[in-house]
């Protein structure tokens, strides 16, 4: 079971938080002029790495916010936590 | 009967006689003892059968790795258990504790006629035999083996016991209280870490703790008298915790540990009552130090598993902890040192043992010292059979060939009562593997030892493979030292002797005259695989060593294999002409040892099952005779039966009062969001697929909620009541749901809009009063408002006093007739409902519950998100295109609804449906057709909502069918188990398509 650290909140236990996939996917701001496949791919494609992840998490039974979280999927070590709008870090690539 | 307790320990109580029951007879043991150290001591070793063959099996180890001697304790039907390790279970007064599987009893048992026919049995017996006729097995195959299979008996009835859950937060966690772990606690308590200890026996010390050997020495103490100091030393620590009875029994990520601490399973039963059972402890720590030792290994030769063959540690156990010898004339097998300790702790108690061993030689001073006090060894010999039913009675060895692989020479018989087998050791890594740590494979002595890769969790001791003791106790100094960064001198200067030496000749699968086909040299004790079943596997095409242990249900037993997965491996590494560390192992599962469910469920039961929710009025409902609906957590007025009413009966009636007169709805589940903020309305525009930004204020509006997948997600009505303050409602299910979705998008997607988010459904209660009568007790109640329909027509919002506290009222109707929804601060919710109660006595107010709320929503053809939805309906699907903005250029799944698929003519779309036959009801969830005649039936779609509407006088249904948009109608059939119903196709709306109701 994950400890994640808010970044509003601090350390607390995975059970208070909901993963939201994978970050960085941002909504095409004028869908209409998509094709069926690129919007598919909008809306259905994910990476699903074994490795280093960029994902979203909400501490859904705390403060109610999202941010983002870079994970080593083949470990589960969380080796950063960025707030929503902020810049993933450069040293994950 | 024969006492076999020869002498007095310090940790038996001779002064405490306890009496106990097995298999229905009364005997006596000492506090202190567990239930296998008092069998023993009265001289019983057959305590079960095994699970395939129902051979007599005897007790073999002294602890957690027991694969034979479990069994069913105390007989209630609530409390007994089954399953449980006699080796484990510490004697109480009044314990009764019986033998499993066997019938009639442990000494005579029919199902030993198996053993009789066993070659008929071989590995994946079941997956062959049972294959045909494919008819026999629901009827003959599958009756017989629910029959034969299984150990214990499950209890029947609810368990009465308390459980109990706790979170602990630790710098250091150190499992098992061994000489390793003793060690590290001090250490790590000593320098201010807050540390805690666990360890599953009563008493701490491992192995050492009765040691007693004076060849094995610490400061020129006894090891064990130099560690009673140690113990009483941490006791002390103010730092330290200690918890023993308590066995960890998952280790997760993120040094997450659960562990079971037992607090009074070895109490008698009067003084168990109103105590916590068993506590789960869920504990955190920054750092985790893994010192759970090794267990013995068995060694695999034929008739390996005769009550009366033990693991040759355990005999010295039973003597020097329990006082108890196993037998008197005892005959001890090894390939390593360590028997021979145990035969010179028999020896000095005056038991006459031998040794067989399977090194051409060995000389440690260990060694040295047997030989001096005459015990005989057989060097280079090997057990080739034993003999004896009910207990061993004798056994033959043979010499050993030089490269090990035959024997050699003349068989000779040895006469004995007792065996103690002793094939090296295996590291417990089962903690170091659950925590992501991988192993490696030692050759010289071959054992998986923990790689480690962690900066969390570190392995000392033997369950690091550091077996004897000079090397246990320096290796953990200079390993805690590193992993805690500290410099404690505290062991420098001790002085070890120890005598062992750690050679061994290993052989897993011991050499015989007899050909394999013919032994039964059992791997796997408890679940009964034996050496020939493996190579069967092998020779049958098996490889991995998962599809082996499957095939053979090697280490698939209640003990998980921790005696015989080694020897799988080594089986299966020797056959294929592997190396042993090549193959891997199979997957070390938590828990380590059986858990309870009541120490996983804890507390969370009965009524703390789930969180319930209930509205101010509940207690109104309560004394109003309501039957109860569970909707998400909350409990709704499902119907109000009156004077012994059935649920039909009293839905017709209130369905029928609601449209004739008046009915009221406890409507305060709904989700209310609270929505403020200057781009309040561009958020709604957004987010619903009708457009918000014309909404007056003092206006309501009902919005539909699609994913972005296209698909209808919720629905509801929103008032605004200002400028830039709005009140969403959700449906009662899918209110938390859309809050976090609409926090979503607002905080990831438009963080530029200024809105803001809260959730209210707890802060209003919602009484609605429907009816053409509603308007007048509106009037009664609110006296000053002008209700006509020019001041506040249907879709509006008002604000009044009651008695000066502020209600929201909303003119909206989910049931087609005129309709008031009154909100008022929670706390006031049960007068207001009494309230209107009173006013509504001369309109026959008449309550009703969510049953009668769907029906009347059905006869107008109003969907239910969840109900006539299921995550795959478009609003075109439900032909609710009326409600999609065209003009609007963007919102959540606007895109997705012309995707070729969702464009499709044939999705299954809502329609109505009637029955031929009005009295007819369908059953929600009924399949529809077009033709029965047709194979295989083509599937249409379903029943989605189906009720008797009192008011139209007949059967009324909503139903997603393929097309059936084009279908009105089309004659339709349902098939049911015993007939065909007739329906057609009609529109959705059954009852005032005009909308008159609304403002009659």
């Amino acid at each position: 079971m994950f400890l994640i650290n808010c970044p509003f909140c601090g350390e607390r236990d995975q059970s208070e938080f909901s993963s939201g996939g994978e970050a960085h996917i941002v909504r095409p701001k004028q869908p209409t002029e998509l094709s069926d496949d690129e919007w598919a791919e909008y809306l259905f494609m994910r990476k699903n790495i074994k490795g280093i992840q960029f994902e979203r998490w909400n501490h859904v039974h705390g403060c109610r916010k999202w941010f983002n979280v870079v994970r080593d999927t083949s470990n589960d070590k969380i080796l950063s936590v960025y707030k929503m709008g902020e810049k993933p870090p450069v040293n994950y690539k | 009967m024969a006492n076999y307790r020869i002498h007095k320990t310090e940790y038996i109580d001779e002064t405490k006689r306890v009496s106990f029951k097995y298999d229905g007879k009364t005997y006596f043991g000492y506090e202190g003892d567990t239930l296998a150290s008092a069998l023993l001591a009265n001289g019983i070793h057959l305590v079960g059968r095994s699970f395939k063959y129902h051979r007599p099996r005897g007790i073999v180890s002294c602890g957690a790795e027991e694969p034979n001697a479990i069994c069913q304790i105390g007989s209630k039907k609530d409390l007994t258990e089954p399953n449980v390790r006699a080796t484990e279970l510490e004697l109480y007064e009044g314990l009764e504790a019986s033998s499993q599987n066997c019938w009639p009893n442990v000494k005579f048992d029919i199902g030993g006629i198996n053993n009789l026919i066993s070659p008929l049995i071989p590995a994946g017996f079941y997956y062959k035999t049972f294959m045909w006729p494919k008819s026999f097995w629901k009827k003959v195959y599958e009756p017989l083996i629910r029959l034969s299979a299984g150990l214990g008996k499950s209890p029947t009835e609810p368990d009465p016991d308390i459980y109990d859950h706790k979170y602990v937060h630790y710098d250091v966690l150190v499992i098992g209280g061994g000489v390793s772990g003793i060690i590290a606690a001090k250490m790590a308590a000593k320098n201010n870490f807050k540390t805690l200890l666990v360890d599953d026996k009563k008493i701490l010390g491992g192995s050492t703790i009765y040691q007693n050997n004076e060849s094995i020495k610490i400061d020129d103490k006894l090891s064990s008298e130099w560690l009673k100091n140690e113990i009483q030393e941490i006791k002390k620590l103010s730092n330290l915790t200690i918890k023993t009875r308590t066995s960890i029994a998952a280790y997760h990520g993120y040094n997450f540990l659960l562990a079971k601490e037992n607090l009074t399973d070895h109490l008698p039963e009067e003084k168990k009552k109103n105590k916590i059972r068993q506590r789960l402890w869920k504990i955190r720590a920054k750092k985790v130090v893994i010192a759970t030792g090794s267990i013995e290994r068995p060694l695999v030769f034929n008739n390996n598993d005769r009550p009366g063959i033990l693991l040759s540690n355990s005999i010295n156990k039973y003597l020097d902890y329990y006082g108890v010898t196993c037998g008197e004339n005892i005959i001890l097998f090894t390939n390593n040192d360590s028997a021979y300790e145990t035969s010179i702790s028999l020896h000095k108690k005056g038991i006459k043992n031998i040794i067989v061993d399977l090194r051409k030689s060995a000389s440690s001073e260990l060694i040295k010292q047997a030989e001096s006090l005459g015990i005989k060894i057989y060097f280079n010999h090997v057990v080739t059979n034993t003999f004896g039913y009910r207990k061993i009675n004798s056994l033959e060895i043979m010499k050993l060939s030089e490269d090990g692989n035959t024997t050699i020479g003349d068989k000779i018989k040895l006469s004995c009562d007792c065996l103690g087998m002793s094939g090296g050791w295996t590291p417990m890594v089962h903690m170091h593997t659950q925590s992501g740590g991988k192993l490696d494979f030692r050759d010289e002595d071959q054992v998986f030892l923990p790689k480690e890769n962690s900066e969390d969790q570190i392995s000392i001791g033997s369950c690091n493979g550091d077996f004897d003791l000079e090397n246990i106790i320096d290796k953990t100094v200079n390993k805690i030292n590193k992993f805690l960064y500290i410099d404690n001198q505290d062991y420098q200067d001790t002085n070890i002797i120890c005598s062992k030496e750690n050679d061994k000749r290993n052989i897993w699968l011991l050499p015989n005259k007899i050909p394999l086909g013919k032994t039964k040299c059992f791997v796997d004790f408890q679940n009964d695989s034996t050496a020939k079943d493996i190579k069967l596997a092998l020779k049958e095409g098996f490889r991995s060593i998962e599809h082996v242990k499957r095939y053979t249900t090697t280490g698939m037993a209640t003990d998980q294999g921790k005696l015989s997965n080694m020897h799988a491996l080594g089986i299966i590494a020797d056959t294929a002409g592997v190396k042993m560390g090549t193959l891997g192992t199979t997957t070390f599962r938590p828990p380590f040892t059986p858990l309870t469910f009541g120490t996983l469920v804890g507390r969370n039961v009965g009524k703390f099952f789930e969180v319930v929710r209930k509205t101010s009025m509940h207690e109104w409902h309560v004394k109003n005779n309501a039957e109860f609906e569970n909707v998400g957590q909350w409990k709704r007025p499902w119907y109000y039966p009156k004077n012994r009413e059935n649920m039909h009966d009293a839905v017709q009636r209130e369905s029928k009062a609601a449209r004739d007169s008046a009915g009221i709805l406890d409507a305060s589940t709904l989700g209310k969001i609270d929505i403020q903020g200057s781009d309040a309305s561009e958020f709604l525009n957004r987010v619903y697929t009708n457009a918000w930004s014309k909404l007056a204020i003092g206006k309501c509006r009902y919005g539909l909620m699609l994913n972005e997948d296209g698909m209808v997600y919720d629905d509801g009505v929103t008032t605004r009541i200002s400028e830039n303050h709005y009140l969403m409602t959700t449906t009662t299910g899918g209110a938390a749901n859309v809050l976090s979705k609409l926090e979503d998008y607002l905080q990831t997607e438009w963080p530029e809009l200024d809105v803001y988010l809260t959730s209210v459904t707890d802060h209003y209660s919602t009484a609605s009063i429907c009816g053409p009568n509603s308007k007048k007790i509106l009037n009664k109640l609110f006296p000053n408002l002008d209700l006509s329909d020019e001041n506040f027509p249907h879709m509006s919002f008002k604000e009044d006093k009651l008695e000066n506290i502020n209600c929201r009222i909303m003119r909206i109707s989910f049931t087609g007739e005129q309709s008031y929804e009154i909100n008022i601060e929670a706390k006031y919710g049960h007068s207001l409902w009494k309230m209107c109660i009173e006013a509504g006595k001369e309109f026959n107010l008449t309550p009703y519950g969510t049953e009668t709320m769907h029906l009347l929503r059905a006869e107008k053809g109003f969907i239910i998100v969840g109900q006539d939805t299921d995550g795959t309906m478009t609003p075109s699907d439900l032909q609710m295109d009326w409600i999609v903005s065209k003009k609007k250029f963007d919102f959540i799944g606007k895109r997705s609804l012309y995707r070729s698929d969702t464009v499709r003519e044939d999705r299954k779309q809502l329609v109505g449906l009637l029955t031929d036959d009005p009295k007819e009801i369908l059953e929600e969830g009924a399949q529809i057709v077009l033709d029965v005649k047709s194979k295989p039936i083509d599937m249409l779609g379903h029943v989605t909502s189906s009720y008797f509407s009192p008011n139209l006088n007949k059967s009324i249904a909503l139903a997603v069918v393929r097309s059936g948009k084009t279908m009105k109608g089309q004659k339709l059939i349902i098939p049911m188990e015993n007939k065909n119903i007739n329906v057609t196709v009609s529109d959705t709306i059954f009852l005032d398509k005009e909308n008159k109701r609304l403002n009659a």
